[in-house]
């Protein structure tokens, strides 16, 4: 449609597709009557989710005593699980919003998936600060309002307070993004459907007509929108992080911290988009818009981002060394060779040492190594901030109050419980709304179907070669 | 578009150069364009159509600006005025503190705000409901229609069959 492309690019559509056969494939999932498989992984999910519930509820009703957090061990798994629950969810709208800056086509196939995991990773990750409190019913203290107490603000400089502002921002404005991106979606399922089905896609659609005035202004919106989501992303994790390095804590205050975890929570949310993408794809039958090159460019991003984090594990072990603080070269050697040994082995084993695997082209282009690869990234990942959190507080400054935590079925079952909660939403996901960009897909057709580029390319599009010599487009 | 009935005579073409080819066509014979329909945004088709640039993004600095202001400056009056406290013997109004907060804050604000502008402007939102011409807009087929009580009827049923469209008329 618009600009040069190399004949050398890859197709990121497959399977010679029309306009119509994209609208039937994708749309058409979202009209079948559910398999069993579905089914099943729904019940699995529901039950999961509800025993996670119960023992939330269990910890509200006898105060979070039931964890078996300690003195010196004040935070466990509940952070551990946020942390790794808000990285998570770091890689939907950089998907979305700094691949689109960056005009990586790629996107197109796996944004709306990738935004719909961040935004239920991030309700998962939200609890857990929230049942975290002990008394939730006081939850909406941590917001600023005028109150009866004075009114007696809350801290504006404190970095948790600042996680308050930037995760719910962050909900806010990925979930804006997702919503708006799926109106076009949401009005081809209306046109299709018939019935009550119709009138609800029709609400969900908000009246969308596909006006060119409409397009210009939605393609505006979602331009802008990356633009300031993309700092955005960034600050979140960044945000996070000043949870630990504004502490005193020896292990936690360095300056490191926040390159360093927003790196880790690309690495572990694109690993969890590429768990979900290539069973959502084989189950669907998606495998001509998510092709093995949108599972290549994930591992790269994979393999940069994993190296990124191993530097940073080295280069903190280097400037402990290198400061001549003892306590900061007793936490340090505390990791590796303290208590939790096998934590900070399993983090340095998966994050660091396996993702240098995808060196090797044909190794990222493997879908059973990218799928066992992305599980292992995920328990890496948490075992970062299990590392970062339980082997720093469990050797304070004073002997005597060192000690050595370990959880209790409730704080399992509660981290248990938010996959069945995350997984119930993402199923639920798959079958009310297009998984894959509807729209956005048929817009990149011509610039990147099989049809057009690649190897297989069967002819330059006599159309298509007068609209490429019209002057100023850009493309999205 | 729902409040007053018009009749509408709409083309509809299988491929956007298509489109592109006829609106400029269009243009040229001086055929008043109601409005141009597809399943996804055209390039190229604004400056055709003779669309004027959005100006989402003045709003959207604007909202940004009211969330900068506001919370740089409700931090400082509470911090300074309404209950200074100190926080470890930092100086009431610690600007650095703030900045993490008025950054998150100008991105809702401005976020927020053109998403409602966006919806407002567009004639769009929960519970609207447009008349569209044709199922097939929204999946593969690309649409000009004129409003009758505009154009000569004939003249652009002819053009819209000249042009190689599928012609229909429709009251909306």
């Amino acid at each position: 449609m618009s600009g040069h492309v190399s004949p050398i690019r890859p197709p990121l559509v497959t399977g010679n597709k029309t306009y119509h056969q994209i609208t039937e494939d994708l749309i058409s999932p979202t009209e079948r009557v559910p398999s069993k498989a579905w089914i099943l992984g729904l019940i699995l999910s529901v039950s999961v989710f509800s025993f996670g519930a119960f023992c939330i509820l269990w910890t509200i009703w006898n105060g979070i005593g039931t964890w078996d957090l300690n003195r010196t061990i004040n935070w466990g798994w509940d952070i551990t699980n946020f942390v790794w629950w808000i990285g998570i969810g770091h890689a939907g709208t950089l998907i979305s919003a700094i691949l689109l800056i960056f005009r990586q086509k790629w996107r197109t196939g796996v944004n709306r998936a990738a935004e719909a995991m961040t935004i239920f990773a991030v309700m998962c990750a939200g609890l857990f600060p929230l049942i975290h409190m002990g008394r939730i019913w006081l939850a909406m203290f941590i917001f600023p309002y005028p109150n009866t107490r004075g009114p007696l603000w809350v801290n504006f400089n404190s970095p948790l307070l600042w996680d308050v502002f930037a995760i719910s921002t962050y909900f806010t404005v990925s979930l804006l993004f997702w919503y708006t991106g799926l109106v076009p979606d949401f009005a081809s399922v209306r046109d299709r459907a018939k019935g009550l089905r119709k009138k609800i896609y029709n609400f969900l659609s908000f009246g969308w007509t596909g006006s060119a005035k409409h397009w210009q202004r939605w393609e505006y919106l979602s331009l802008i929108l990356a633009g300031i989501a993309t700092p955005l992303v960034l600050s979140v994790h960044t945000i996070v992080s000043f949870d630990f390095a504004t502490s005193v804590i020896p292990g936690w205050h360095t300056t490191i911290f926040p390159p360093y975890f927003v790196a880790g929570a690309i690495f572990s949310g694109f690993a969890m988009v590429l768990t979900l993408m290539i069973i959502t794809r084989k189950i669907l039958g998606l495998e001509d818009y998510i092709t093995i090159e949108h599972v290549e460019s994930m591992n790269k991003v994979i393999l940069v981002t994993g190296t990124i984090v191993g530097v940073a594990y080295l280069t903190e072990l280097f400037i402990a060394w290198y400061s001549g603080y003892v306590y900061e070269q007793f936490a340090f050697f505390n990791r590796a060779a303290g208590p939790y040994w096998w934590s900070y082995f399993g983090m340095m084993f998966c994050n660091v040492l396996s993702p240098q695997l995808f060196w090797k082209k044909s190794w990222r282009r493997n879908i059973w190594l990218t799928f066992f690869m992305s599980i292992f990234i995920n328990i890496g990942m948490w075992f970062e901030r299990f590392v970062i959190i339980a082997t720093t507080l469990a050797r304070d400054y004073l002997p005597s109050s060192w000690s050595y935590y370990s959880p209790t079925w409730v704080e399992i079952g509660i981290f248990v419980g938010t996959m069945g909660l995350f997984f119930t939403l993402y199923l639920i996901f798959c079958r009310v709304a297009p998984v894959v960009a509807v729209a956005e897909i048929k817009a990149i057709l011509k610039t990147s179907g099989n049809q057009y580029v690649g190897p297989d390319a069967q002819h330059q599009h006599p159309k298509d070669v007068k609209v490429e010599s019209e002057p100023n487009h850009t493309s999205i | 578009m729902a409040h007053q009935d018009k009749e509408v005579i709409y083309g509809l073409y299988d491929d956007e150069t298509d489109l592109l080819k006829a609106v400029k066509e269009a243009k040229d014979q001086h055929l008043e364009i109601m409005d141009v329909y597809s399943p996804f945004p055209v390039h190229g088709l604004d400056p055709i159509l003779g669309l004027a640039e959005s100006r989402l993004h003045i709003a959207g600095f604007v909202y940004g600006a009211i969330g900068t202001l506001t919370a740089f400056l409700g931090m400082t009056w509470i911090f300074t005025k309404d209950w200074p406290i100190i926080f470890g013997g930092k100086p009431y109004w610690s600007v650095p503190a703030f900045i993490p907060i008025t950054f998150e804050l100008t991105v809702l604000f401005s976020c927020v705000g053109m998403v409602i502008t966006f919806y407002i402007v567009s004639g769009l939102g929960p519970g609207v409901t447009n008349d569209y011409l044709d199922d097939r807009i929204t999946d593969d087929k690309f649409c000009i229609a004129f409003d009758m009580s505009e154009v000569d009827g004939a003249a652009a049923k002819s053009f819209l069959s000249d042009t190689g469209a599928d012609v229909n008329q429709k009251i909306i």
